[in-house]
């Protein structure tokens, strides 16, 4: 009997050391305000994550490597953005994570204005401290709540080309970033031409209320998704969006240009569907509101 | 003995049932609270902060209020009162919550201060009202020395009880179902017509309660 246990617990010693071998290694952990925050290293990747536990756990993630070559599919599809605009001079981020989007487009775009509208502050320390999230005169981070900023944002009259809606709390969107009244906000910050692009997942419930509020703020829009994973992307324009010929020959111009970042822009192109080509939601769909936003609850 | 040998038990019952609402719609009240400062103050901790602070603050000056009022010929009309007049105070939360936080967001940069001011605009004078009817019930519930505590404690159970149902009814199912305003609204004419039920039973329980005799000259 005793060969039996020994060789058992041999077996488990070797499991042991093999899984710790592979498994991440926490080099950051802190309980904010808000969340737990955890950055850990596992081989080439570094992912920041909130929420331990939960299955969408991954913030953001790049590879020590090579820290310019995005590694989401999401953050890849928000390039998308670009297909609708010339040149983005003023852009505002809401939801930093690693500050990937920000770093990305300051390369793309080094005479740019980037505002990145965080209300952690924990975050932005780690961004800066473990994923070289970068800040100059023209790359600010502001530690607010994005819809108190917003609001703000209109008193001053400020006006943005491409607003980026990426914030999460672990969870899901915060409630109130989903409303009607908090995207016709947004609505009014853009510029004459500008657009909106807006992190969301496809899957739940969820997704039909959120695809109501957004044509019944922006009419149609696009949606950007690959069918590997839930992610979609909502890309809204202000005034009028770009036809097809425009984002095809603007998906050649820039396709160079991200190359180094792991973006196909005209893989990205195809993967584009006009909402007033396919609406994929009943259309009595109820609309979120500041009255009505049980977000989380149909989020199941 | 006299007194309370002859005063109806459906009359106590009652005015559990009372305590029981009240509880309910104060932390319903409360938890709606968060949702409506959100889009002017955000989901930070500091709302919640905000809330509970004007929650608690206007709760015990309200005790301190109630039960200074129902040391003079305390009756269930006077008790119904204190329900209509939390339902009438209620009111401005659904209608005029927007306006009010507009003027606050404007004035006040901080949105921590701006939360708390706007919380007690909305909040506080609501709540005090509210927090009258639990020494008030106690007054009317109490019998004698010996079972006071015991009759105070039954009421904290049953307010306490509502309390607890408001908070996980409200945040599980009524904000699935129903608009923010709609629930306050329902809040408030619930606990105006069961003010009104109290001024009316007052009326037909008169002959069975000596102390409401000095309630008109108030």
């Amino acid at each position: 009997m005793s060969k039996i246990y020994l060789s058992i617990l041999t077996f488990y010693c070797l499991l042991l050391g093999f899984s710790t071998s592979l498994s991440a290694e926490v080099i950051h952990q802190e309980r904010s305000l808000y969340r737990n925050i955890l950055v850990d290293d596992k081989g080439d990747s570094r992912c920041l994550k909130f929420n331990v536990k939960s299955s969408k756990t991954n913030q953001s993630c790049l590879y020590k490597s090579n820290p310019q070559r995005l590694v989401f599919n999401y953050t890849k599809l928000l390039f998308s953005g670009l297909l609708l605009i010339e040149e983005p001079k003023n852009i505002l981020i809401i939801g930093l994570g690693g500050g990937t989007m920000s770093n990305t487009l300051h390369q793309i775009y080094p005479k740019s204005v980037i505002t990145n509208v965080e209300i952690d502050p924990a975050v932005v320390k780690v961004a800066r401290q473990y994923f070289g999230f970068f800040e100059n005169q023209n790359i600010t981070s502001i530690i607010q709540d994005g819809r108190i900023f917003i609001k703000r944002a209109i008193i001053k009259k400020q006006k943005y080309d491409w607003i980026i809606l990426d914030a999460f709390n672990g969870d899901y969107i915060p409630e109130h970033l989903l409303t009607q009244e908090f995207l016709q906000e947004t609505k009014s910050l853009l510029n004459k031409d500008g657009i909106l692009s807006a992190n969301t997942f496809s899957v739940s419930e969820l997704y039909a209320h959120e695809s109501a509020t957004y044509k019944s703020v922006f009419g149609d829009f696009y949606n950007v998704r690959n069918y590997k994973n839930s992610n979609r992307i909502i890309l809204a324009a202000k005034s009028k969006l770009a036809s097809v010929t425009l984002i095809n020959q603007r998906a050649s111009v820039l396709q160079e240009r991200l190359t180094p970042f792991g973006v196909d822009l005209r893989q990205v192109s195809k993967q584009m569907t006009l909402t007033s080509i396919e609406q994929d939601w009943p259309e009595n769909t109820k609309l979120l509101t500041d009255q009505f936003s049980p977000a989380n609850l149909l989020n199941n | 003995m006299t007194e309370q040998q002859t005063k109806p038990s459906w009359q106590n019952l009652f005015i559990y049932l009372l305590a029981f609402s009240s509880g309910f719609c104060i932390m319903g009240i409360e938890l709606l609270g968060g949702r409506i400062l959100a889009p002017f103050f955000g989901s930070s901790v500091h709302i919640w902060g905000s809330i509970i602070t004007v929650f608690m603050l206007s709760l015990s000056f309200g005790y301190l209020a109630g039960g200074k009022l129902s040391t003079k010929n305390a009756s269930l009309k006077k008790y119904g009162f204190i329900f209509v007049l939390a339902s009438i105070t209620i009111l401005p939360v659904a209608i005029w919550s927007t306006p009010i936080m507009e003027v606050i967001f404007l004035n006040v940069e901080d949105s921590r201060y701006g939360s708390l001011l706007a919380c007690a605009a909305l909040f506080f004078i609501p709540t005090i009202i509210l927090g009258m009817i639990s020494p008030y019930s106690v007054r009317l519930l109490v019998t004698d020395k010996d079972s006071s505590g015991q009759t105070a404690g039954k009421l904290y159970f049953v307010s306490t009880l509502g309390s607890a149902l408001g908070t996980i009814i409200t945040s599980f199912y009524f904000v699935l179902f129903f608009e923010v305003d709609n629930i306050i609204m329902v809040f408030s004419s619930v606990l105006g017509m069961l003010g009104i039920c109290a001024v009316l039973l007052n009326k037909s329980a008169k002959p069975l309660n000596i102390n409401t005799t000095g309630v008109v000259h108030e």
